[in-house]
């Protein structure tokens, strides 16, 4: 955009748009070759005949996952089920300890800035840094394999998220409501209730049907670390390289995020 | 008191407090679905409560196993796993950002013809329905084992999120500053150039910092299915029961979550 | 005296010094009208009578309680009796007219009550008494959001008086109303005052207004108390004082025909 101004601006707009224009110039070519240097590097830990044996590869593998196993969906439906229930139970966990940290959390609402909120901060971030695989990973080995591990390991993950979007939410409520609700002589209890809440209750709503939605695809990968779910019979299925059945599990889980995602989207619509 | 009689006793009799979901029907339908629901989910989850139970104290021996972190008697491959993780990310951030960009314009209706429209669209919707470890899955199954994969991997996955939101913000801008381009009888690319990219351009630069996070957080569990990167690394901590070395390497990862969290919210906070 | 402010100071964290010492007496149902130009701190002022402000120093005694030093369950017993109406409403958004409106007896109920909207039957009465007073008792189960600024700021004042309170603190009533809908209210406001006899200050910064309502005006500049008198002796010197230089014959000239206007009405 500066450069096109200059032509008709003053002159010495135009010397801080030419130096603007060295500082821009500067980070496209070191950013250029930070990417060039890290593909470099990745080049390097790669066995480029393989690559160049992608397109034969591909087409074997198409070849091969063509028909789809479609009698292999009776053993799928439990699974499947199973998957589903793991991404609800698992939001709901998350619901029920991200909600009360979203306000522990939150600036205005937190009983303490100095000790409660940065503990519930780095609660939030490490949640959130680690993926609910890794959790997975975690659980399978506390709790042994099946459900319980997936649907705490999707619960872990989704508390951060849920709890960090919502404390946000909080932080942005209109004050005014909180005083007048404050002036009449309501415990602090009663202000949340009555003036905070009702405030943050869409986007509340909003956050955790949309994690939900996102938990539904997470739900499908849980089983490969042994967390349950449709993830198994795709771990054995992959293991014993039964291709056709491969495929019938990815149209299911196709299938189920499609509608996953569109409740969460009528969801989401009625509640704004 | 006014004169008109009003009886609010009567008033006050009548008044129940105002249901959450207004139509009746509606509102038992939803209750009686989610009783329905619960009582199905819990009736079919599979656990085993005594392997559980035993969890706990496992549980507490492999916290224990987890300190102190080690990060020196494994820091050889820590490292390497770390440098596939930031590689993968930088990389496959560069290169789905910048693939996002025209399928972003092609996925706009206002400014696409419908087949292109199409086949845009069908691109987002399969890179979004698909978690990352099952694209992972087949990458690997073409390409081989590495970083290569994992970058294949979170370069689709960045498609399909940037494209789908950035398309949104094309769709949602003021189509007066696009006629207003148009009017002066620009070309379809300078109606791109003037009237769009000043627009959407500071949530794409936003969008893609918060990217940027996500991939490094991916790039974590990638190696779970071969596909390169920390997770590897993790993955196989856990498989030999180092668990002090998977404890120093999953706060490597809280860590640099948290740094890239910080720099990417500075950046947004840069360009709003 | 219902309310005595004394020597009453506040210095906010960012330095401003907003109010300075202001000593100030209103008796029982006396309405009285605070004035004074945009930051001379009327808000705080009033803000800091139910310590939505803390006050820096000074002391606020209303009916023989000492409100400055309460302890939290003490002040939030004292809050119930001052019912607070603002400018811009402040009503809760997602409420109903009905819960805003109950919203006012949170200081006499338990929480689970109040979460439960299990409020005793005398103050579900008292608010339909109140909502059909000021013409709103067909509105109870409208969201509060769906109303016009008029119907909120009437939903305030409804909220204000559930309280049972004894002094009615107003922050600007009419600053988001049209001129007509701005009568209204304060004429609404007045001669509810008067029914139940409470006492009442209201910021106001509309002079015309403030002469036209109240019998007694305050007017403060830069937090200090500069005029304390009947409305009748608000001369254009006194209006220099509190607002500084301007020519004030349009002002009070106004104000006169405003007020024939405002008989026929
Ligand atoms: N929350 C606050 N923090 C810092 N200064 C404030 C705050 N509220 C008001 N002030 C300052 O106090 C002074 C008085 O403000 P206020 O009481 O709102 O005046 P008024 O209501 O008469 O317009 C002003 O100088 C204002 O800048
Ligand atoms: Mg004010």
């Amino acid at each position: 955009m500066p450069v096109s101004r200059t032509a008709d601006d003053l002159p010495e707009w135009r010397r801080r748009t030419t130096a603007g224009d060295f500082a821009v110039w500067g980070a496209w070519l070191a950013g250029l070759a930070l990417t060039v240097a890290c593909f470099e590097f990745i080049s390097g830990r790669t066995i480029w005949a393989f690559v160049w044996d992608a397109p034969t590869q591909g087409a074997d593998l198409v070849q091969r996952m063509f028909p789809p196993a479609w009698t292999y969906a009776d053993v799928l439906w439990k699974p499947m089920w199973d998957t589903i229930n793991i991404a609800t139970l698992g939001t709901l966990l998350a619901i029920a300890i991200g909600f009360p940290m979203a306000f522990l959390a939150a600036h205005n609402t937190t009983p303490s800035v100095l000790f409660v909120r940065p503990v519930m901060l780095f609660l939030i971030v490490s949640s959130r840094s680690i993926n609910s695989l890794i959790w997975a990973l975690i659980l399978v080995i506390v709790f042994g394999p099946g459900m319980l591990a997936g649907i705490l390991a999707i619960g872990l993950r989704s508390v951060g998220f849920i709890a960090k979007l919502t404390y946000e939410a909080i932080e942005e409520i209109d004050r005014t409501q909180v005083e007048a609700v404050t002036a009449t002589g309501a415990s602090n209890p009663q202000v949340l209730a009555w003036a905070i809440v009702p405030q943050i209750m869409p986007a509340f709503a909003g956050i955790s049907v949309f994690r939900w939605d996102i938990n539904i695809r997470e739900a499908t990968v849980l089983g490969l670390v042994g967390a349950g779910g449709i993830g198994m019979q795709l771990q054995a299925s992959i293991n014993t390289l039964a291709w056709p059945q491969v495929t019938m599990i990815f149209i299911l889980i196709l299938g189920t995020v499609v509608v996953s995602e569109w409740v969460s989207a009528r969801v989401r619509h009625a509640v704004i | 008191m006014s004169a008109t009689a009003f009886d609010a006793a009567a008033a006050a009799r009548a008044w129940r407090p105002p249901p959450l979901i207004a139509s009746p029907l509606l509102r038992y339908a939803i209750y009686g679905g989610a009783l329905l629901y619960a009582l199905l989910a819990v009736g079919t989850l599979e656990v085993n409560w005594a392997r559980a139970a035993e969890g706990l104290e496992r549980g507490a021996r492999f916290i224990a196993g987890f300190f102190p972190p080690d990060f020196v008697t494994k820091r050889h491959d820590i490292m390497e796993g770390l440098m596939e993780s930031l590689t993968m990310t930088v990389v496959s951030t560069v290169i789905g950002v910048a693939l996002s960009i025209p399928v972003a314009v092609g996925a706009a209706r206002n400014l696409a013809p419908l087949p292109i429209y199409l086949f845009c669209r069908a691109i987002i919707a399969i890179s979004r329905t698909f978690q990352e470890i099952i694209i992972a899955i087949v990458f690997v199954a073409m390409v081989g084992f590495g970083p290569l994969a994992g970058m294949l991997t979170l370069s689709f996955a960045t498609i399909g999120f940037m494209a789908k939101l950035i398309a949104e913000d094309i769709e949602d801008i003021a189509e007066e500053q696009a006629e207003a381009v148009r009017a002066t009888g620009a070309s379809w690319f300078q109606l791109l150039a003037w009237g769009i990219l000043p627009q959407v351009k500071p949530r794409l630069i936003g969008l893609s910092a918060y990217r940027l996070d996500i991939n490094f957080r991916e790039s974590a569990v990638l190696g779970l299915v071969g596909a390169g990167g920390i997770g590897d690394t993790l993955n196989t901590a856990f498989d030999r029961y180092e668990f002090d070395t998977a404890a120093a390497i999953l706060i490597v990862i809280i860590a640099i979550v948290l740094a890239a969290e910080y720099s990417s919210s500075w950046i947004r906070r840069k360009v709003q | 005296m219902l309310l005595t402010l004394s020597g009453l100071t506040k210095r906010y964290p960012t330095g401003d010094l907003a109010l300075k010492g202001v000593n100030l007496e209103v008796p029982k149902g006396q309405v009285m009208a605070l004035i004074g130009p945009s930051g001379a701190g009327k808000s705080t002022l009033i803000r800091c009578v139910n310590r939505l402000v803390e006050p820096t120093s000074g002391s606020v005694v209303l009916d023989g309680t000492e409100i400055t030093g309460l302890g939290a369950a003490a002040l939030r017993r004292a809050r119930r009796r001052m019912g607070m109406i603002f400018q811009e409403y402040a009503l809760v958004e997602r409420l109903t007219v009905m819960e805003n409106v109950l919203s006012g007896r949170l200081g006499y109920v338990g929480f689970w009550s109040s979460w439960f909207r299990r409020f005793p039957r005398r103050d579900v009465e008292e608010a339909f008494r109140l909502l059909h007073r000021v013409g709103l008792d067909h509105m109870v189960d409208k969201r509060a959001d769906a109303l016009s600024g008029g119907q909120r700021q009437r939903v305030g004042i409804v909220r204000a008086l559930m309280q049972d309170p004894q002094l009615l603190l107003v922050d600007e009533p009419t600053a988001s109303l049209d001129p007509k809908t701005s009568r209204q209210i304060m004429r609404l406001i007045l001669e509810l005052c008067e029914e139940r006899g409470l006492a009442a200050i209201i910021n106001i910064h509309d002079v015309a207004l403030a002469q036209q309502f109240a019998r007694r005006i305050v007017g403060l500049r830069a937090g200090e108390i500069v005029f304390d008198g009947p409305a009748t002796e608000l001369t254009p010197e006194v209006l220099t004082t509190i607002y500084g230089e301007e020519d004030w014959s349009q002002t009070i000239r106004a104000v006169e025909e405003d007020e024939e206007e405002a008989v026929p009405a």
